[in-house]
């Protein structure tokens, strides 16, 4: 990745907003903020805060009314929807909320995804799924449906294909947002084993419990950064 | 893990949808191939019947007062006197542009005797050539194939008191009726048959041939354009195509095909819309999975290639069941739509036909909806997003 940026991510005067009928909703009324290599950021609101928004923005998913985003130098929006497909398959690990594993695939199959499109050969495929699998502690189960996992696994099979392309920035929505306390636990604890291995990841919460985990914590309220620390 | 992986591992889990599916094709590909089936076994049966029915070019002499009464020729008596063929120049005929349309030449020589007092007419023939030719005739005894043989048609016998075995002198060579000509209710019943060298002999026409009748029934042989080859070939002689029994026939095969082809267009559009509404719904139902492809890097261009490949996999299954299918039912209809006749053989090219049918068909209804597909929004897909 171009290092010559000052931060890893920049968010530059971002609005979005939603046509509702006659009616205008204002998802993100004003954002500016920035996210440096290596940072474990916290994004805490209510319920309909626009927290999730920000982080489809952030990730090149959606496009924002006004505003850029910037991954070092490049403007994720100046890019060509193909392109920011291939910017997404290179640089962004999703945790989607619910875990959003693909029912008919397997554990292995399903961590195998992102290389599905990567002209990697089966064999290394293998390998870089189940040593993902195995830092997250499910190679054993890399044979299973996911309807054959608890709560908890699922999850961890979610981190396991956001990370298995080692992408640069991992966004988190809500990643334990179905789990028990010390699932959720061992989840938080898995994520700040990724960051301090060098992964950059912004997660999505409103559970204030979970911001200790992180570095910084960014406060939305009403579509705005209400507070940043 | 490649695309493909992703589509069958679809198709496995979805195994009700995937088999209504390819049931919805196959029934489809098995009603044309059933059809086309029947239809080719039609035409082949009508074109052996018609085959059998014999000649369907006559070549006789040109000749202003010839009356005519077998196969175009009357021979008057004692002033029977007509510019004959030269036997040695029939090998032309096999020259013609449509020579390969050429089945058999059966060549004949025709003219007047006096058998017991009276005049009786006497036809010599190939026998190699004519008996293949003429599938309705039916002998007592043995047909003639000897030089010295002699076929009596059956109002002659009668006329002529002749019985098998008897003796008969002609042109002072003796000869022995081997068979008697069962009715035809045609002009065979009146004359006497024997080999065609030894009666040119008995009429002194040593070389000559007074008639000729060419079977070249095929399906489709340009019958007008080959008599008007020969007519080129042998100036002096006057062909005549017997086109219209075979063409009102292959009309009548035409008219099922057209009927056939509407019907198998009709089955074969419902199978499609089938496909198209069904694969419609299965993108609509893997909307959130679709999201999630685009959400992790997939281009358009992948989910389509998953949602085609699926189809694929679908229509090459339909075709080649559905050809199967077809051709056990054609199997078990023709005997009854076609008395005597029974199923020949595989069909390559309807197999090859049915297997790229399958294929385009479930290509064609797939098209729409894998790029629905591919233009579905990630974060609309997710909504959890």
């Amino acid at each position: 990745m171009n290092k010559a940026a000052e931060h890893l991510i920049k968010i530059s005067n971002i609005a979005k907003e939603y046509s509702s009928g006659d009616a205008t909703v204002s998802a993100i009324r004003h954002m500016d903020f920035c996210i440096d290599d290596g940072e474990f950021v916290s994004i805490m609101g209510q319920s309909g805060s626009g927290k999730s928004t920000l982080l489809s923005v952030m990730g090149g998913l959606n496009h924002p009314t006004r505003g850029v985003v910037y991954l070092d130098t490049m403007d994720v929006y100046a890019l060509s929807n193909e392109q920011r497909a291939d910017f997404r398959s290179e640089y962004i690990g999703f945790i989607f909320q619910s875990y959003q594993l693909i029912p008919f695939l397997t554990v292995l199959e399903n961590v195998k995804l992102p290389l599905a499109i990567t002209k990697f050969k089966e064999k290394l495929q293998d390998e870089m799924a189940l040593s993902v699998l195995d830092q997250v502690g499910l190679v054993d189960k890399a044979h299973r449906l996911p309807d054959q996992l608890s709560g908890g696994e699922q999850e961890r099979v979610a981190i396991a294909r956001a990370i298995v392309n080692k992408p640069p920035i991992l966004l988190a929505d809500e990643p334990t947002g179905n789990l028990d306390t010390k699932t959720t636990m061992d989840i938080m604890n898995t994520l700040q084993s990724l960051n301090e291995e060098g992964l950059t990841i912004i997660m999505v919460t409103h559970n204030p419990d979970l911001c200790r985990f992180s570095g910084r914590t960014i406060h939305v309220r009403d579509g705005q950064c209400h507070d940043d620390a | 893990m490649r695309l493909h992986n992703i589509s069958f591992n679809n198709l496995r889990r979805r195994k009700g949808k995937t088999i209504f599916l390819i049931t919805g094709l196959l029934i489809g590909i098995a009603t044309i191939v059933t059809l086309l089936t029947i239809t080719e076994n039609m035409s082949r049966d009508i074109e052996e019947r018609l085959d059998r029915f014999g000649a369907n070019i006559v070549m006789v002499p040109k000749s202003e007062n010839l009356s005519l009464s077998y196969g175009g020729v009357t021979v008057g008596g004692v002033n029977y006197t007509i510019e004959e063929f030269d036997e040695n120049r029939l090998g032309a005929l096999r020259e013609i542009e449509n020579a390969e349309n050429i089945g058999i030449i059966a060549p004949k020589v025709l003219g007047p005797v006096e058998i017991r007092g009276k005049q009786v007419l006497l036809m010599g023939i190939d026998p190699e050539s004519e008996l293949p030719l003429k599938t309705w005739w039916h002998f007592e005894g043995v047909p003639p194939s000897h030089s010295t043989d002699l076929a009596v048609g059956s109002e002659a016998a009668k006329a002529l008191g002749l019985a098998i075995g008897d003796s008969v002198m002609l042109g002072g060579k003796n000869f022995v009726v081997t068979a008697i000509l069962q009715p035809t209710g045609a002009a065979e019943d009146g004359i006497v048959i024997g080999e065609l060298h030894a009666i040119q002999g008995v009429l002194e026409k040593p070389g000559k041939i007074s008639l000729v009748e060419i079977s070249a029934f095929c399906n489709g042989c340009p019958i007008t354009e080959m008599a008007l080859q020969i007519a080129e070939k042998f100036p002096n002689a006057r062909v005549n195509a017997l086109k219209q029994a075979m063409m009102s026939k292959m009309q009548s095969i035409d008219m099922f095909k057209s009927f056939s082809y509407g019907v198998a267009a009709l089955v074969i559009f419902i199978g499609s819309l089938l496909v198209f509404v069904t694969m419609m719904g299965s993108v609509n139902e893997r909307t959130r999975e679709i999201g999630i492809f685009r959400a992790i890097g997939f281009r358009r261009g992948h989910v389509m290639r998953i949602i085609m490949i699926e189809a694929i996999f679908i229509g090459f299954l339909a075709g080649l069941l559905g050809f199967g299918v077809g051709r056990g039912l054609a199997w078990i209809v023709i005997p009854f739509v076609i008395p005597g006749s029974s199923l020949s053989g595989l069909s390559g090219t309807l197999g090859v036909v049915a297997l790229l049918l399958g294929v385009s068909l479930s290509l064609l209804a797939s098209l729409y909806p894998a790029l629905k597909a591919s233009k579905l929004d990630p974060t609309t897909a997710l909504r959890a997003i």
